[in-house]
């Protein structure tokens, strides 16, 4: 059905207040900010609870992936809540253009507003593929770079608030120095600042120096990785609030960061190129953009190894080479071969107890996640993978026990490599 | 001593284990749902018996979590106990398969420890078994005992216990064996526990039993030891494994006095979801209940019938329903019975007795709707069938002219229609996957130990009803179990439950969201709305106020006897008293060999020679001869797709899969190949054995059929020992005009990486599945054959030639199906037939996908073309979508073009687990209706059951034929 779609004029930037579903909370925090000091009143949502998903189930096709009914319902629960001026409010969404349904969210979400009466909401893709283009919204290059530089902090803090915080001695300190660099590097993007090469360096080891400065403790904990859908595996009204479950169980966790996915967005359209042919020019631009990424994360790697201890996370050059011993890298739909490299590459750097997470039914899922954990565990039969699916329905009790299950396994074998190692013999002087 | 409690989701157990690690006392109870005050009752009992304060002691199983939280009891994992008890106490087991009430797991502990639990989607456990006791009318040992008389198995699909229940249901009415039944029950839970949990690992050495269902039923074991070819134990203490890893686990010494009070004191409710109350109080609740009484029809039941009456049936799934009217239309006498499996003696019994109580009643025309039409029907005579769909219509529209709307919830299908100028406009039914309505709650209810009644008048005044959720049983069942975690009482849970079948209904079945869009006037009826539970929900939901007939359970029948009054016949053919009284009936089964279906059949042999022929998918047993299928391009596509044979050639033979994307791009490859010398075999349709052989190694047990066939299809292949296989990635498809990007969906693009990945058998060709892209005519050639020489030595030039007369291949294949369908279209014209569009992928041209569909719509005497017949009607248009899947705009296109053709219409297929259509339906939906077209959905998967597909087909027919004459 063609739908007059509800235009975002440039009148409505200067009175419109812009809602911007929740996904990776220090992520979306900077993003906010940068949107906010481009001159957009935009919000970030944190309404959460059973009328969010109620809204979803009620507005969306039930059979739709979990992510869409929650991004929804959360919308429109929002708009319903009183607490906004709904003819003085619009949406934003993000839009891949992939092969996976993520493409078709935004379409969606203004067939559910349409039903719930909500027609008239104004609603504005985000994506970088010149998609459904809106007036009175547009991605400056500036607005880029300081987006691109609020991932790439976010990915930081993100990692290393994550290795601080099951061991810090004073609980809270970790998340707090998070939440300080989260409220300065906004003021500096707010000045122009934190933004250049120069800047960025000097910002990267003024944080990983103050993370590294944290008080910590030596406990023995369940290393355990997470992968998966990109919403499910973020959010922690998607997963239940995932990471504080497997903190309470004594876990360290690590996540994979966003500017893997990123990279990976980027690279595939260099690999269409080699596998299909044609776009030389595109070729060119993506890898052009393909460097310069790289170049950043390169960046917050060395800043880590320099001045730190902490463990250094997986470059995407590894997960790449880690995929491809696996899947072919034209497997690009959804989280594609990048979800399989991740796998890879935590099992390769010591986090071999992994989490799968997915919404129920999720395409992409079924080749690039079940169906890769057999080969990879062929690989590493110690690799102790468990696959959880996430939908309205599906209750914490069983997706907890299955996590508890795997984490029954994670800790015998930790025991096992202890004793491993206590008993085995003291390497000889030659 | 040590002390190890396994509080599952029906029973609570618990071992007492000595010093030595020897069992010393165990003992199980069913816990219903009062978990606080079983495991209360086992720590007092342990600590009065053995006399000892304080203890080394841990729970485990599902119901149990969440009691370390609270109240500090230590917590083990279900499997990993089950796993350090095999360890400790049993010798050099390979594998053990542990069934519960609603979990089953499968552990290898040889060569790579693996443990593997079901997922969330997988109900062929316990649960399981017991519901499809209840639909025999067996207790579980009585299903074990019929089991062992068994001749022979039925296909039964276990994913979940609706599906098994759609398949059972019909093979009930057609009379089909109980032992048989439970046989082949067992027989779906064998499958399941291989294909869900084994994953392509193979169950083999020494394998151990343990869990309630194992234990208990010696024929579930044989049927695990036939399929797997191996005779496994069922070792001593087979229930316990649970509770005595669990004891073996307990380290630290628990003083029973204080965790006694820490579980009294526990706060249990705090953390369940509510809902508000379905009756703020019982003044609430009369009001409620005299509004409903005021919606009668006049029943007037005399001592004695006399005269004229129509009879009408209604032979539900679970009840039979009959209705005698006069030429008043007034009801006479009515009878609602559960059919206890056997709906043929209950209606000939009834019947019996109502003629001989009223010898001078006349019944001078009949007739019968429900899933037991078609056999009682030909056993007793009665004059005429109709669809469930017009029968509840007819009763509705008796009842009130200008009703808008009918819902009816019967024990296990979901029915609802909306009238448009009074005719059925828009029909929605239940998908196989949501179905369990009435039937679940009463099931749900006798689980809990209550009467269906009792147990959803309990839920009236609950102050706080549990949120369930909204989906199928399955998930209900894990739903109400954590809702036990969280100590929600039965009063809450049953409310939760009349809740959560109401919002089923409303979301998933009508997706609607509001009673605006419904109209005025509802009626709701089926036997399900008897409960008040259940109608107060659905008002409360939809915040309006509807009817509820006092005969809601009877509108069936009532409907019927209604036509059957109104088409009266010349001569009743219903049998009379005297044949009534003489009639019996003999059951055999056989084998039908008239094509490859194999359908089993079930003949009803009936004492005047008569006979009535049941499980057959075609008409062909029947009436021995085959529809024609001359206006079926179904049939057409299919003969197409065979005429590409194996072509001996230098470069040896070459295997195709076909399957998915392969079916429609077999011309393609199969003349680039032949043209580079190479002898193409196909792996041929589907079929159920090959399915069956190649299952295990299906990764993910949630994806759509279609793709688990590709692991069918490659298996044959390699059956033939074919050197090479090729079955492309492939990211894009062709480019069509109608569509924003030219994607295929995530599965049928990258599945050759899964069977790569999954069928290790593959290793032994040469098997290709490399990226291709097809979209690119100018690089395909360069590209596929720099592929190819990794394999094979060929020449640039040829690869270039072959490309070119690949893609026209492509191209004719394309343009000869439309020019088909089009003859199709203009040949059904000229008859002046209805033309179905059967919409769906390439793929479901394989039969097995289809289940025939197309075929069945043809023998309604309607023509059947397909959406890639048309799709190029319509030009390019703005969706209310992002038209970025090739095979999926032809969906969209085709709706467009139907929306614009007089007798034409669109029935919609769809693979259950299919993603993408979840954007697709709504889509074409609105399109359709937008257009005042009727929109017709069918779920398929492997359930090989289409009475619920007869329901849908026939109520759009009908509906048609109703629209018709009212233009007229």
């Amino acid at each position: 059905m063609t739908d007059n779609k509800v235009l975002f004029t440039k009148e409505m930037q200067k009175d419109y207040t812009i809602l911007i579903p929740m996904m990776a909370p220090i992520h979306f925090q900077l993003l906010r900010n940068v949107l906010v000091h481009s001159r957009y009143n935009v919000e970030l949502l944190e309404n959460t609870g059973p009328s969010v998903v109620e809204q979803g189930l009620k507005y969306v096709h039930n059979d739709t992936c979990y992510p869409a009914l929650l991004v929804i319902g959360q919308m429109i629960d929002a708009l319903k809540s009183g607490k906004y001026d709904v003819h003085k409010t619009a949406l934003i969404i993000t839009q891949t253009g992939g092969g996976c349904r993520a493409s078709n969210y935004i379409y969606l979400l203004r067939k559910a507003l349409k039903k719930a009466d909500l027609g008239f909401v104004p609603v504005i893709s985000l994506n970088l593929s010149g998609l459904d283009s809106q007036p009175g919204f547009k991605l400056s290059l500036s607005m880029l770079q300081k987006m691109l530089c609020a991932l790439v902090y976010g990915d930081l803090l993100m990692d290393l608030t994550n290795q601080v915080r099951p061991y810090e001695v004073a609980s809270g300190t970790a998340d707090q120095l998070c939440q300080h660099w989260i409220d300065d590097l906004s003021r500096q993007f707010d000045h122009r600042q934190g933004l250049s090469i120069g800047d960025m360096k000097r910002n990267m080891r003024d944080i990983v120096m103050s993370y590294a400065a944290i008080e910590r403790q030596k406990r023995d904990l369940v290393k355990v990785g997470i992968v998966g859908e990109i919403y499910i595996k973020y959010s922690p009204l998607g997963n239940n609030s995932l990471e504080k479950f497997l903190a309470e169980q004594q876990c360290e966790v690590k996540l994979p960061g966003m500017m893997g996915f990123m990279l990976y967005c980027v690279y595939n359209g260099v690999e269409d190129v080699k596998l299909y042919g044609g776009g030389f020019v595109k070729k060119q631009l993506m890898s052009f953009v393909y460097s310069l990424v790289l170049k950043l994360e390169k960046m917050t790697i060395d800043a880590i190894r320099t001045y730190s201890d902490f463990d250094v996370p997986g470059s995407f050059p590894e997960m790449k080479a880690g995929a491809e011993q696996i899947i072919g890298l034209g497997a690009k739909m959804g989280e594609g071969w990048l979800l399989t490299g991740e796998m890879v590459e935590l099992n390769k750097s010591g986090f071999k107890n992994i989490i799968c997470t997915q919404p129920f039914g999720c395409l992409p899922n079924h080749i690039v996640g079940k169906g890769m954990i057999r080969k990879i565990r062929e690989q590493d039969p110690d690799c102790n993978i468990v696959a959880i699916d996430y939908d309205p329905s599906a209750t914490q009790v069983n997706q907890e026990n299955r996590i508890k299950l795997m984490l029954s396994i994670a800790r015998e074998n930790m025991k096992k490599a202890e004793t491993d190692t206590a008993s085995m013999p003291v390497p000889q002087a030659e | 001593m040590r002390l190890g409690i396994d509080i599952g989701s029906t029973t609570i157990k618990y071992v007492v284990l000595d010093d030595a690690g020897r069992c010393i006392d165990q003992d199980y109870q069913r816990h219903s749902c009062q978990i606080t005050e079983k495991l209360i009752e086992v720590l007092q009992k342990v600590s009065a018996k053995y006399n000892q304060p304080a203890m080394a002691l841990a729970v485990s199983g599902s119901a149990a979590m969440g009691l370390q939280e609270k109240c500090s009891l230590p917590f083990v994992q279900e499997v990993y106990a089950t796993r350090i008890a095999a360890t400790k106490r049993l010798e050099e087991v390979d594998c053990i398969i542990e069934l519960g009430g609603e979990d089953a797991k499968i552990l290898f502990l040889s060569g790579g420890l693996e443990v593997r639990m079901n997922g969330t989607c997988a109900g062929g456990t316990g649960a399981f078994i017991d519901q499809m006791a209840t639909l025999l009318n067996l207790s579980a040992e009585e299903m074990n005992e019929a089991a062992k008389q068994a001749e022979k198995l039925y296909t039964i699909a276990s994913r979940c216990g609706v599906f098994a229940k759609s398949d059972i249901q019909p093979l009930i009415n057609q009379g089909a064996d109980k032992e048989d039944l439970a046989a082949s029950i067992y027989q779906a839970v064998v499958n399941q526990t291989i294909q869900g949990l084994a994953q392509g690992r193979k169950i083999e050495g020494r394998v151990v039993y343990l869990g309630g269902p194992l234990t208990f039923n010696s024929e579930l074991r044989a049927a695990f030891d036939k399929t797997l070819k191996l005779t496994g134990v069922c070792p001593e203490n087979s229930l316990y494994y649970v509770a005595i890893g669990t004891a073996l686990l307990a380290e630290d010494p628990v003083n029973f006095a204080d965790a006694i009070e820490q579980l009294q004191t526990m706060d249990a409710s705090s953390f369940v979801r509510s809902l508000p109350p379905l009756f703020a109080d019982e003044d609430e609740y009369r009001r409620f209940s005299e509004r409903h009484q005021r919606n009668q029809v006049r029943v007037h039941e005399p001592k004695e019938i006399i005269g004229r009456c129509a009879l009408g049936i209604d032979a539900g799934s679970t009840t039979v329903k009959m209705v005698l009217i006069n030429e008043q239309e007034e009801i006479l006498y009515s009878m609602y019975q559960p059919n206890q499996g056997n709906a043929l003696q209950l209606v000939r019994e009834a019947l019996i007795e109502l003629m001989r109580a009223n010898p001078r009643m006349e019944i001078v025309s009949s007739c019968v709707t429900g899933y037991g039409e078609d056999l009682i029907r030909s056993a007793f005579g009665v004059d005429a069938g109709i669809v469930e769909t017009m029968a509840h219509f007819t009763a509705s529209r008796k009842y009130m002219p200008d009703v808008d709307f009918i819902i009816d919830i019967g024990g296990q299908d979901i029915k609802c229609f909306k009238i448009h100028n009074g005719t059925i406009d828009n029909i929605f039914l239940n998908e196989a996957c949501s179905s369990g309505c009435g039937s679940f709650l009463q099931t749900f209810a006798n689980a809990l130990g209550y009467e269906i009644e009792d147990f959803s008048r309990l839920g009236l005044f609950a102050k706080h009803p549990v949120d369930l959720g909204s989906r199928c049983t399955v998930f209900m069942n894990s739903s109400v179990k954590q809702a036990q975690k969280d100590g929600a009482t039965i009063d809450e849970i049953s409310a939760g439950l009349s809740i959560s079948v109401v919002k089923n209904a409303l979301y998933k079945v009508i997706r609607t969201a509001d009673a605006k869009s419904l109209g005025k006037h509802i009626i709701t009826q089926g036997g399900t709305f008897y409960n008040d539970a259940v109608l107060r929900a659905f008002e409360q939901e939809l915040d309006t106020e509807v009817i509820r007939p006092n005969i809601a359970g009877l509108m069936g029948a009532y409907g019927c006897a209604l036509h059957a009054l109104r088409h009266c016949p010349d001569a009743s053919s219903l049998l009379n008293l005297d044949q009534l009284e003489h009639f019996h009936n003999e059951i055999r089964y056989v084998q039908c060999g008239l094509c490859n279906n194999h359908c089993r059949l079930t003949v009803n042999q009936f004492s005047d020679g008569r006979k009535y022929i049941g499980g057959n998918r075609c008409e062909r047993p029947v009436t021995k001869k085959s529809t024609s299928q001359d206006l079926n391009i179904y049939a057409v596509k299919r003969e197409l797709l065979s005429q590409y044979k194996p072509v001996p050639g230098p470069r040896g033979k070459i295997g195709l899969p076909l399957a998915l994307n392969m079916m429609e791009l077999l011309p393609f490859w199969h003349t680039f190949f032949t043209e580079l010398g190479f002898e193409v075999v196909t792996s041929g349709f589907a079929s159920l054995e090959k399915y069956q052989k190649a299952q295990n190694s299906i990764p993910s047990d949630t994806i759509c059929f279609p793709a688990k066939l590709v692991h069918a299809a490659i298996q044959s292949l390699l059956d033939q020992q074919i050197p090479a296989i090729f079955y492309p990635c492939m990211t894009y498809n062709m480019r069509e005009k109608n569509a924003d990007n030219n994607y295929n969906c995530p599965v049928v693009a990258y599945y050759p990486e899964v069977i790569a990945a999954n069928m290790q058998q593959v290793t032994q060709c040469d098997f290709i599945y490399d990226y291709v892209g097809i979209h690119r005519q100018k690089n395909f050639p360069i590209k596929v054959h720099k592929i190819l020489n990794q394999h094979f030595r060929v020449g640039l030039r040829e690869v270039i030639k072959a490309s070119k007369k690949a893609y026209e291949a492509n191209d004719q294949h394309l343009e000869t199906i439309r020019q088909k369908g089009q003859e199709i279209i203009t040949q059904a014209q000229l008859d002046d037939r209805q033309i179905i569009v059967l919409a769906g992928r390439p793929y479901h041209a394989d039969p097995l996908v289809s289940h025939d569909i197309d075929k069945l719509i043809t023998s309604y005497g309607a023509a059947v073309i397909s959406e890639d017949v048309i799709n190029e009607e319509v030009g390019k248009k703005e969706l209310g979508v992002w038209n970025q899947w090739t095979y999926h705009s032809r969906l969209y296109a085709a709706a467009r073009y139907v929306a614009t053709q007089e007798k034409m219409n669109l029935v919609q297929l769809v693979s259950f687990g299919c993603g993408v259509d979840a954007i697709t339906t709504d889509e074409v939906r609105e399109i359709l209706e937008e257009h005042g077209k009727i929109y017709t959905q069918i779920k398929i998967d492997e359930i090989t059951n289409l009475g619920a597909v007869k329901i849908r087909l026939r109520s759009l027919f009908a509906a048609l034929k109703q629209e018709e004459e009212h233009h007229d």
